[in-house]
């Protein structure tokens, strides 16, 4: 809410006739005063479904152990590895529209930010399960955490393994602090205007206090702008770590210095395409016309269009070093996924994602 | 102090950011320092309307960062060549090109925690309770309401004269707030 406010300025982001206090009620009202939906129940029920099926499904991995992934080897990881990569991926939009869109300026971005943070959390913590899990024995999990222990060992920090542990707990913690103090002045709002004591107290311990002094806000600006600096970077360099885990090694078709910036490219690709999804039906339910306007929806196409050209680029480059190195085994990858049946598929999507992102 | 200790200040109510802005010039114009501004969304002059000092948030972060980047290191260093040395691929083992990652990451995680509380405590929240929350129409400065609050505890107070004063700034109302 407060956050809608500072892009009053521009018509184009807010449909026109909103002020102040528009802005503030229609929003809050979602939260406090709506009635909740029918249809809010059935999807919940579905998204619960699904999540019992998650239960089931680890229940049965963690008593029968990762071979019933298909994945007998011991320095294979495929299903598991893949999903991590993915849900990273997924994270790296939010983290990309709170962070680098607010340092360029971007105000449209406000009128998503909020949730495309949250989207960041949840995508971190199904992110998570795929290594956790792939362990094994994920009550262990904890050995890779430096600490002192009786066996005296401690964690190989030559492996990019453990840089992922690092990596994405930093990006777990800061996407969480970057979506919290965010919502400090807004928590605030929703305790000033709540109608119930329950929703006072809760609101009122989250909110900490916050009563929007000019001194606070001062400070409140100079932390969101510090901490926007600082996840910039560390975005980059998640998905930069990720893409390390098949880099550092020495296969071939896998060891080569493409693979940071087309990492990163993907991730945002497909998490801009994740906010995209969870918007359009988001405005539509609640009724946001008026605030993700058709301009957000544009914006955010733009920006899939860039990040698919350098994905589809990233291909081609791929396909292109594996010739030019005039290695034989470089060489024998590409063509080998080319027309292995199995590798067909692999090629085919390749190629739609070169396509969709090209049409669009 | 030349009021009775139950009072906090008296807060005036404004319409619009501008009227705030140009009402905290005025009052510090006339020699007020002991006051506050309350908004729905962060406005850039005011703070700098109220005469307040630049924030030592970034230094702060800074030394937050230093220590992250050299405490990752000097973990990495110690675990990796003095407590648990073995032979990784014949690697040296003070192999510092693979420690960066580690030592970015934790560089990053401490300074983003010394913003996040850095923030925290030089605003001293959490606090649950604050005097100009008894005022009962505050609960609009976190919807489309603007305050100014000039404290008791300021050497040019008087309940009867700040009032008057602030009554000259078109304010929509102005409330005493008992502390």
């Amino acid at each position: 809410m407060a956050a809608s406010h500072r892009s009053q300025g521009t018509p184009p982001v807010i449909a026109p006739g909103h002020t102040f206090s528009t802005v503030t009620d229609k929003i809050s009202a979602i939260v406090l005063a709506r009635k909740t939906p029918i249809g809010w129940y059935a999807g919940f029920a579905a998204a619960f479904a699904l999540t019992l099926l998650l239960l089931v499904s680890l229940t049965y991995l963690v008593l029968k152990g990762i071979g019933i992934w298909g994945n007998n080897i011991p320095i294979g990881w495929a299903f598991d590895l893949t999903n991590f990569v993915w849900w990273i991926g997924i994270g790296h939009a939010g983290t990309l529209i709170s962070a680098i869109l607010l340092l360029l300026r971007q105000t449209w971005r406000t009128s998503i930010n909020r949730f495309a943070e949250a989207m960041t959390l949840f995508a971190v913590a199904c992110a998570s399960i795929f290594p956790l899990f792939h362990t094994g024995r994920p009550w262990l999990a904890y050995w890779l955490l430096p600490y002192p222990n009786t066996m005296n060992v401690w964690p190989q920090f030559r492996s990019p393994i453990v840089w992922d542990v690092f990596a994405v707990s930093t990006y777990a913690t800061v996407s969480l602090l970057f979506w919290f103090i965010g919502l400090i002045p807004d928590l605030a709002t929703l305790r000033d205007r709540s109608q119930s004591k329950t929703g006072r107290i809760i609101y009122g311990m989250l909110a900490m206090g916050w009563r929007g002094s000019a001194h606070h806000w001062h400070r409140y600006e100079t932390a969101y702008l510090l901490l926007a600096g600082l996840a910039t970077p560390l975005v980059v360099s998640v998905h930069t770590v990720v893409s390390f885990d098949f880099a550092i090694s020495i296969l071939p078709g896998w060891h080569t210095t493409i693979f940071p910036p087309y990492f990163v490219a993907g991730a945002i690709y497909s998490g801009f395409a994740m906010v995209l999804t969870l918007a359009i039906p988001i405005r539509a339910v609640y009724q946001l016309e008026d605030f993700i306007t058709m301009r957000h929806l544009q914006n955010m196409a733009k920006v899939m269009l860039v990040t698919g050209l350098i994905v589809a680029y990233g291909y081609m480059t791929e396909a292109f070093i594996a010739w030019y190195s005039a290695d034989k085994y470089e060489g024998f990858v590409p063509i080998n996924r080319m027309t292995r049946s199995s590798g067909r598929s692999d090629c085919s999507c390749r190629c739609c994602s070169c396509s969709c992102a090209s049409c669009r | 102090m030349k009021t009775s200790p139950a009072v906090y200040g008296l807060i005036a109510e404004f319409e619009d950011p501008t009227s705030l802005v140009t009402a905290a010039h005025r009052a510090r114009h006339e020699g007020y320092r002991r006051m506050d501004a309350y908004s729905p969304f962060p406005i850039e002059e005011l703070h700098e309307a109220l005469g307040a000092h630049p924030t030592r948030l970034p230094l702060i972060v800074l030394i937050g960062g230093l220590c992250g980047c050299v405490g990752g290191y000097a973990l990495q260093y110690w675990a990796s060549a003095i407590a648990y040395p073995i032979n990784v691929a014949g690697k040296p083992l003070h192999s510092w090109p693979a420690f960066i990652p580690v030592t970015f990451e934790c560089t990053i995680l401490v300074a983003a925690l010394s913003a996040v509380l850095g923030m925290l405590a030089l605003n001293g929240l959490p606090m649950p309770y604050h005097p100009v929350f008894n005022v009962p129409r505050f609960a609009l400065a976190s919807r489309n309401r603007f305050f100014l609050c000039i404290e008791a505890g300021d050497s040019k107070f008087d309940l009867e004269e700040t009032r008057r004063f602030l009554e000259t700034l078109n304010p929509r109302e102005v409330t005493t707030v008992s502390d």
